[in-house]
Order: structure tokens, then C-alpha cells, then sequence
């Protein structure tokens, strides 16, 4: 059976950040996101003091900038918009090249790219020296709604499960030399699609019913996981508490 | 003889679209008996297990766990009692980490700290999964998952332990490993199959449901023995196998 990995976002290594309790790097990390998104655009100095910050963290957690590089693909669809803002924002126009852009366009989209970037990072460093599971259980400790959490939990046992079958028929449509050369014969995909819902619909009653046969009775069990030091809280601190300085300064510089 | 630990009486069942799948079943088990359930497919035996902790309720006839009926009121001290492993591991392993899941019927039977913790390594030792405590259940092979599967019920410390087409899917080394497993237990064993050689390795007594009636019970080595009656029931010995000799073998090896 494929064990698909999922969760390979996660990067085994020894570092002081892996060893961090999850639910401290999650407050930490949505509080610094917070602070980030609360500077004012115009204080480029600050976005540059953040950007130090983050490296320093990733460093710390041996995250590899190549890696992070690499991960950060994934906000590039969203920055499309964002690159474009400049030549339709109205208002007063600035020239670059022979290009007339909106001055209040061009700072619509650094003030995206930069709070993306970052917050992105963020994220990526968290989920570097983070497994998954232990997020949810950082999630779970943060007393998010249980059932929210097992939601999370179920997908991420289940993701690697209806993708492996998924890959499965696929093999089965090859090997009966599919090879769809327009839309019409695209019809086995939607057929696919269909057979690949139903299972999974019939998966989750069988898993319910053994879920039910175990004692399960609407409410996941807390099974009571341990609280986070008060000196692991102090560690974390360091980096909103750094943040929350950079936007103080950042908003008294503005005014 | 003591009073059995499973009492099903006149037995009958319909779905609720109008599909009756069981006319009136009687079947005792005893306490430590390991009893086989054989019979082709659609014969009603997922159906029967089904109603040994409650997921079905009884159209007509009554069945007893350990002298507790299965009502409604009951329903949390039968699905204690009655530990099911169904055919697919991935649908009964739906925790992020193995000791997670095993930790699941306890945990809602509403052990908590030590002795949960205590449950769940007993549970994995007896199965010989312990060292995978900590492993996401898809970095196992699938003779490991089903094993895991096992334990996850033997953590709620059942009066009997029905399994839903245990063999299934397994090569031959998973399958051997799984049989030594189920016969180190002191337990009561109900074993559902179309493995003949493996209900015959496993189980002393067997019984035959066919078209929703029991229509054989009695020594393993007696009914595979009887070909009219596996012909008449849709059930075939592998090419080759003679039960007489195999079990004289079972009796060396003084099982």
C-alpha cells in the first residue's frame, strides 16, 4: 500500500525549535503574523527588521533558506494579483521605465508581497520543525473546538488513504489504454471523480461504525496532554515581543 | 456448562429498505470457546457481528453478552465487552499515532493518565507492535495495521473478541503472525472467514450461516470435513487440503 507522505513538509532534525512545545510556536507564530499584518505599508525599514527575524528563527530551527526558498512557490498564484495592481490603480502615476504605475498601486503591492512573504515564512518554519500531529495537538491544547481538531486529524490519516486509491484507478484507466484526447473522452475523469466521492463516503460510515463500536459516543475522548512549561512560553515571547516593538516604533514613526 | 458469553436466541433481522438478511439465528458461545463463522459471501455475517455490540438492533430474538442484553441502556458496557476488528485496518485506525488509537476505546470508557497509558502498552506488547507506539498508522505494512487493529480492542479488555475476516489481504508470514497473536490470547475468540485452513488452525468449533440460519455447528475438523455440506453452502477447501491431516498436525504442535 503507497504510504503517501503528506506530512513531509515536516524536516527531522535536533534543534531548540523542534524541541518547543507545538501550541507555544503556534501562538507565537499567529501572533507575530498579527503584528506583521498591523505594520503600516509605508515603513519598509520594519518589514526588512521582520524579514531578519525570520531567517534568524529558520536558521535556528536548521531550516535550510534553500528549503524555504523552494516552499514559498506556493504563495506566488496569490502575488499575481498583487504585481498587477500598479498598472490599473488610479491616482497619482509615477513613471519606472517608461511604464506609468499608481504610487498608492505600487505600495498596494509591496504591502501584499511583504505580509505574504511573511507570513508565509512564518508558516513554513513552523511547519519545518513541526509534525502535523503535533500541531493538532497544539491545536487541541490551545482549546480549539475538539471536534474541529479530529476533523483536521481525519484528513490528514485519510488524505494519504483516497489519494493512494485515487492512484490506484488511474493505473486501472491506463492500463486499459486510457489516454483522453478531448473533452469528451474526459468522461472516465468525472466517472472517476464520482466512484472516488462514493467511496469515501462509504469509508467514513465504515469508520464510524468502528469508531462507534470502541465506545465512541459523539465526543472525541480528551485524552489529557500535558501543558507547556512557563519557561518554554518565555522562549517564544522573544520573537512577538521583538514584533510587537518593530510595529510600535513603525506606527510612531508614521505619525 | 457456565452461562455463555454469547446467547443469541431467534435471531431476525431486516434492513429498513425491506432486505431481511437473518430468519431466526441460535448460536451459544462459551466462555474461552474460539468459534469460527463460516459461510459465502451475503450470508449475513457482517450482519450477525453487527448485532453482537449493538450497531444492529434485533427485529425479533433477543442476544445476550456475558448475560447483559443488547439494549440501548447497555450499549456502553456491550461494546466494552464485545471488541470487533473489522476487515480493514484503515478503517478502524483513524488516530494520528498508533498509541493514539489504541488509546481511544479506554479513553472513552473514561480511563485517563497511568492507566491509560498502561492499557495501551499492555495492549500493543500483546500483539508484538509495541516499539510502533508513536508511528502514524499509513507508515505501517498492512499485516502490522491489522494487528494494531487487534489491539485497539484489546485495550477496552473485552469478554470476546470477534474478527471480521482477519486473514484477509495478508500474505502468509502476516497471516502465521497474526494466528500466533490471536493464539496466545486467553479469550474468547469469534472469528468470521472463508479461510477455511485458517478457522481450522484457529478455531475448535465452527458453525455455517448460510441464506440467515445457522445450518451447521460442530467440531472445525467435522464440518470441513462434510463436502456435500461446503458444496451446498458455497464454501471450498483449497486445492489439495486435507483437514484430517492438518489437524492431526494442530494436535501435535499441542494446540
Amino acid at each position: 500500500m503507497g504510504a503517501g507522505h503528506a506530512h513531509s513538509l515536516y524536516l527531522d532534525r535536533e534543534s531548540r525549535l523542534h524541541r518547543l512545545a507545538p501550541e507555544c510556536k503556534l501562538v507565537a507564530v499567529f501572533t507575530f503574523i498579527f503584528l506583521v499584518v498591523l505594520t503600516p505599508r509605508e515603513q519598509f525599514w520594519a518589514f526588512a527588521v521582520y524579514a531578519v527575524l525570520v531567517l534568524a528563527v529558520a536558521r535556528l530551527g536548521r531550516v535550510p533558506s534553500t528549503v524555504l526558498a523552494r516552499r514559498l512557490v506556493v504563495e506566488l498564484p496569490f502575488l499575481a494579483f498583487a504585481f498587477a495592481i500598479p498598472f490599473f490603480a488610479r491616482g497619482e502615476q509615477t513613471t519606472v521605465l517608461g511604464v506609468s504605475l499608481s504610487v498608492s498601486g505600487l505600495y498596494a503591492s509591496f504591502n501584499i508581497l511583504a505580509k505574504a512573504t511573511l507570513g508565509a515564512s512564518a508558516t513554513i518554519v513552523l511547519g519545518s520543525t513541526t509534525p502535523v500531529r503535533d500541531l493538532l495537538k497544539g491545536l487541541e491544547r490551545l482549546h480549539l473546538p475538539r471536534s474541529f481538531v479530529s476533523i483536521a486529524g481525519f484528513m490528514l490519516r485519510y488524505s494519504d488513504v483516497i489519494i493512494g486509491e485515487m492512484r490506484r484507478m488511474k493505473v486501472a484507466r491506463i492500463s486499459r489504454g486510457y489516454d483522453p484526447r478531448n473533452a469528451l473522452q474526459a468522461r472516465a475523469l468525472g466517472a472517476a471523480a464520482g466512484a472516488l466521492f462514493v467511496r469515501s463516503y462509504e469509508r467514513g460510515e465504515r469508520v464510524y461504525l468502528a469508531m462507534v463500536s470502541r465506545g465512541y459516543t459523539g465526543v472525541m475522548p480528551d485524552l489529557g496532554a500535558p501543558r507547556a512549561a512557563a519557561a518554554q512560553w518565555r522562549t517564544v515571547a522573544v520573537l512577538p515581543a521583538a514584533a510587537a516593538v518593530v510595529c510600535s516604533c513603525a506606527w510612531l514613526a508614521q505619525t | 456448562m457456565s452461562e455463555p458469553v454469547i446467547e443469541i436466541d431467534g435471531l431476525a433481522f431486516a434492513y429498513p429498505d425491506g432486505h431481511q438478511a437473518l430468519f431466526g439465528v441460535d448460536l451459544h458461545v462459551h466462555r474461552g470457546e474460539r468459534v469460527a463463522l463460516l459461510g459465502p459471501n451475503g450470508a449475513g455475517k457482517t450482519t450477525l457481528v453487527l448485532h453482537l455490540n449493538g450497531v444492529n438492533t434485533a427485529g425479533r430474538g433477543t442476544v445476550r453478552i456475558a448475560g447483559l442484553p443488547v439494549e440501548k441502556k447497555h450499549l456502553q458496557e456491550i461494546r466494552r465487552r464485545v471488541g470487533i476488528v473489522f476487515q480493514d485496518p484503515d478503517d478502524q485506525l483513524f488516530m494520528p499515532t498508533v498509541a493514539e488509537d489504541v488509546a481511544f476505546g479506554p479513553a472513552n470508557l473514561g480511563l485517563r493518565g497511568a492507566d491509560l497509558d498502561t492499557r495501551v502498552r499492555e495492549a500493543l506488547e500483546q500483539v508484538g507492535m509495541a516499539e510502533y507506539a508513536d508511528r502514524p498508522p499509513s507508515h505501517l505494512s498492512y499485516g502490522q495495521r491489522r494487528r494494531v487493529a487487534v489491539a485497539t480492542v484489546l485495550s477496552m479488555h473485552p469478554e470476546v473478541l470477534v474478527l471480521d475476516e482477519p486473514s484477509s489481504n495478508l500474505d502468509p508470514a502476516a497471516r502465521r503472525e497474526l494466528s500466533e497473536v490471536l493464539l496466545s490470547l486467553d479469550l474468547t475468540v469469534f472469528m468470521v472467514t472463508h479461510d477455511l485452513p485458517y478457522a481450522l488452525e484457529l478455531c475448535p468449533r465452527s458453525v455455517i450461516l448460510d441464506g440467515g440460519v445457522i445450518v451447521a455447528d460442530g467440531a472445525t475438523v467435522d464440518v470441513l470435513r462434510d463436502e456435500d455440506l461446503l458444496r451446498a453452502h458455497r464454501l471450498e477447501l483449497p486445492f489439495g487440503f486435507d483437514p484430517a491431516r492438518a489437524a492431526g498436525r494442530r494436535a501435535r504442535r499441542g494446540r
